[in-house]
């Protein structure tokens, strides 16, 4: 009876210290989360999520500061694969934030440009070229459609315009599921 | 030689269909040259790649075979006066992929005389060095004319080690399609040729004409050309059987060489590099003659044509333009497909211009394209599976796609899919399978775009970061440069007042002694 209870008690003792130095021994790293989250991110470096960057949203999701719902560009596709990565129930978009639009790119009016290089210096991506008093211009392979330089451009000759995607193959019409359905479709 | 040749043997690949191939339709009459039409339309970019730069301006004279747009990096390949003429201008003109499409075409208004350009022919060609004939037929404007128009530069660069077999497709495998089967029959010589050529700008010992079983003349007309090239031993002609597709590269190698190119490799890992007999003619008239390829066969056939027949056409020649040399539309006539039956396009107009990968134009009627019973669930009843040539499992890819689940449907190789359209030809349910596949690659596509663009975003932007961190510490350490400077020139002063107090002291208890 002494005995059992002893052995029990030892094995859980040493199992609970097993376990404790293996919690911490392999912590999930950090660092290597924030990445990943990151790596999820489309890099628009929009600010819609309320922190300046992708970056800082990943790592704020990380510490758990924010929630994985507040990315607009990302969709509900990144907020999915997101809730994939971290183990948890995916949820609708954040609407406040801003609605998911197909990409995007700005383009300068360059006759009305005035050279004030506010928009460059807004630019999360360097994507504006341009000098004091010169003409500017987007370089659109580069730019992610973020909207930023926008509003600081104070002769408003900024428009968002839709990126000259290529064409894609339509999804064809979804296949009825049960064949009454197909008879009188 | 450790393994057998390619073309020791032939052998089978898995799958493939049957098809009653419809190829004398157009075969009863030889190849004629329409007559010249109004205006040719010359898509600026017909192959995979880039637009060249432009090189003529409105209304300028060009001569046959003169350059129309500039040869850039292999895969920008120019494309060249079909004939003289004077440009009328440069459009946006509709182009049969992506349908609905516009492209820039280039307008040329012949003048009647066809008068050509210098000729630039590569002489002693075999005394050349493979570069300088890859590049010749580069400049010459040579793309893939099995249809998919790969630049041909492309495919033949890049000195891949143990490479020894060029392989020549000449198995037409989609039904109504001939135009292949005419240009051997007519210039197997010249066929036979431009495969010396190929092999010898591709580094590869010898040649292997592939043939459908069913070509009898055609392979009399090949060996009768061989022996006049006296190429016995360095170019084999090989009989695969009629089962559609296996005109696909994938499939003719497998038939060849009994091996399967790898699905994330290249016909070169097994050795071997295929073309198309069309484009073979094409390179020799590129050498031999100093032609740039300005025209092609077309097969103009179909249960909806008057006159089925095959006929060398000028890139740029609306197919309406043949359909009416080939004694216009029948009764009834609701659909024309560009390409064969099986994984052709159907044209949205037939003003819509001959590239140099048109092989087929085919007008079908009613009674071909009435709607057949509707689409009815998937029964998995495995039909498609048995049939993909790719051995891929298409009604897996199926629902995963119709499911948008498109990163499993990657891990199950939908990439790989030829669309050939045997799971959709056979399939009991008559679903569409083919759109489907379609979608689902055009939508992995557009997500490794997404990642790539992502990832050009992200180093930007931690780039800009960095340069923002370094000018904030730039700004730093200058303000303590200055501060430090303003405490030292302090003291100094300090000093310095100190010094001339201490000096005059002196002088004063000097002048007290």
């Amino acid at each position: 009876m002494v005995s059992a209870i002893l052995t029990l008690t030892a094995l859980v003792l040493g199992i609970g210290a097993l376990l404790l130095w293996l919690g911490r021994r392999l912590a999930p790293d950090e660092g290597s989360l924030v990445e990943r989250i990151n790596g999820i991110l489309p890099q628009t470096q929009c600010a819609q999520c309320g922190y300046p960057g992708c970056r800082p949203y990943a790592q704020a999701v990380a510490d758990g500061e924010a929630d994985i719902n507040q990315c607009p560009p990302g969709g509900e596709d990144g907020v999915k694969m997101l809730a994939e990565l971290l183990g948890v129930e995916p949820k609708p978009l954040d609407e406040t934030r801003g609605e998911h639009k197909p990409p995007m790119v700005a383009v300068i009016d360059e006759d009305r440009c005035i050279g004030c290089t506010l928009c460059i210096q807004a630019c999360p991506v360097d994507a504006i070229l341009g000098a004091q008093r010169q003409m500017h211009t987007v370089i659109e392979a580069e730019c992610t459609g973020c909207e930023l330089c926008i509003e600081p451009c104070p002769v408003d000759c900024i428009d968002l315009v839709a990126k000259d995607e290529p064409w894609r193959w339509p999804r064809p019409d979804p296949i009825p599921l049960k064949v009454r359905e197909a008879a009188h479709g | 030689m450790d393994d057998a040749l390619p073309g020791d043997r032939i052998h089978g690949f898995h799958g493939g269909l049957k098809l009653q191939h419809h190829k004398q339709t157009a075969c009863q009459h030889p190849v004629e040259r329409p007559p010249l039409p109004e205006r040719l339309f010359i898509a600026m970019r017909q192959h995979q790649g880039e637009t060249g730069r432009t090189l003529v301006e409105t209304g300028e004279h060009v001569l046959k075979g003169q350059a129309l747009t500039e040869a850039g990096d292999d895969f920008i390949v120019p494309e060249h006066a079909p004939t003289s003429g004077t440009i009328e201008g440069v459009i946006d003109y509709p182009a049969a992929m992506p349908p609905g499409s516009m492209r820039r075409t280039i307008v040329l208004v012949p003048d009647g005389e066809d008068r050509p350009a210098p000729r630039q022919p590569l002489e002693d060609w075999q005394e050349r060095r493979a570069d300088e004939i890859v590049d010749h037929l580069h400049r010459s404007g040579l793309a893939g004319l099995g249809g998919a128009m790969f630049p041909t530069a492309a495919k033949l660069r890049g000195g891949w080690s143990g490479l020894h077999t060029l392989i020549l497709n000449g198995a037409e495998c989609e039904p109504w399609i001939a135009c292949d089967e005419m240009l051997m029959r007519e210039r197997a010589r010249d066929v036979v040729e431009g495969g010396l050529i190929l092999a010898h700008a591709a580094g590869a010992r010898q040649v292997v004409i592939a043939i459908e079983d069913r070509m009898g003349l055609v392979e009399e007309k090949l060996r009768e050309a061989r022996s006049a090239l006296g190429a016995e031993r360095r170019v084999r002609i090989r009989k695969v059987f009629t089962i559609y597709p296996e005109g696909g590269e994938r499939q003719i190698i497998q038939a060849l060489t009994g091996r399967e190119v790898p699905h994330d490799g290249l016909p070169q890992d097994l050795g071997v590099v295929v073309h198309n007999v069309g484009t073979a003619a094409a390179a020799r008239d590129a050498v031999v003659e100093g032609r740039p390829l300005v025209e092609r066969i077309v097969t103009v056939t179909g249960p909806g044509i008057a006159d089925p027949r095959n006929l060398l056409a000028l890139v740029g020649t609306p197919f309406a333009h043949l359909v009416e040399a080939a004694g216009g539309y029948r009764e009834g006539v609701t659909r024309l497909v560009l390409g064969g039956p099986m994984s052709g396009t159907a044209l949205p107009s037939d003003e819509i211009p001959v590239t140099k990968g048109s092989n087929c134009v085919l007008a079908l009627t009613r009674e071909e394209t009435a709607p057949t019973q509707p689409t009815l669930p998937c029964i998995n009843c495995g039909e498609c599976v048995r049939v993909c040539p790719a051995r891929l499992l298409p009604q897996t890819l199926f629902k995963l796609v119709e499911a948008e689940n498109y990163d499993d449907a990657a891990d199950y190789d939908l990439a790989d899919c030829i669309e050939c359209g045997c799971c959709a030809a056979v399939c009991p349910s008559h679903i569409p399978l083919v759109d489907f596949y379609k979608h689902g690659k055009d939508e992995l596509t557009r997500r490794r775009l997404d990642r790539r663009r992502a990832a050009l975003a992200k180093r930007r932007y931690e780039a800009r970061e960095e340069r923002l961190e370094r000018e904030r510490q730039a700004r730093r350490a200058k303000r303590q440069e200055r501060e430090e400077k303003l405490k030292r020139s302090e003291t100094d002063a300090k000093s310095e007042i100190q010094a001339a107090i201490e000096r005059a002291k002196r002088k004063k208890e000097g002048g007290n002694d």
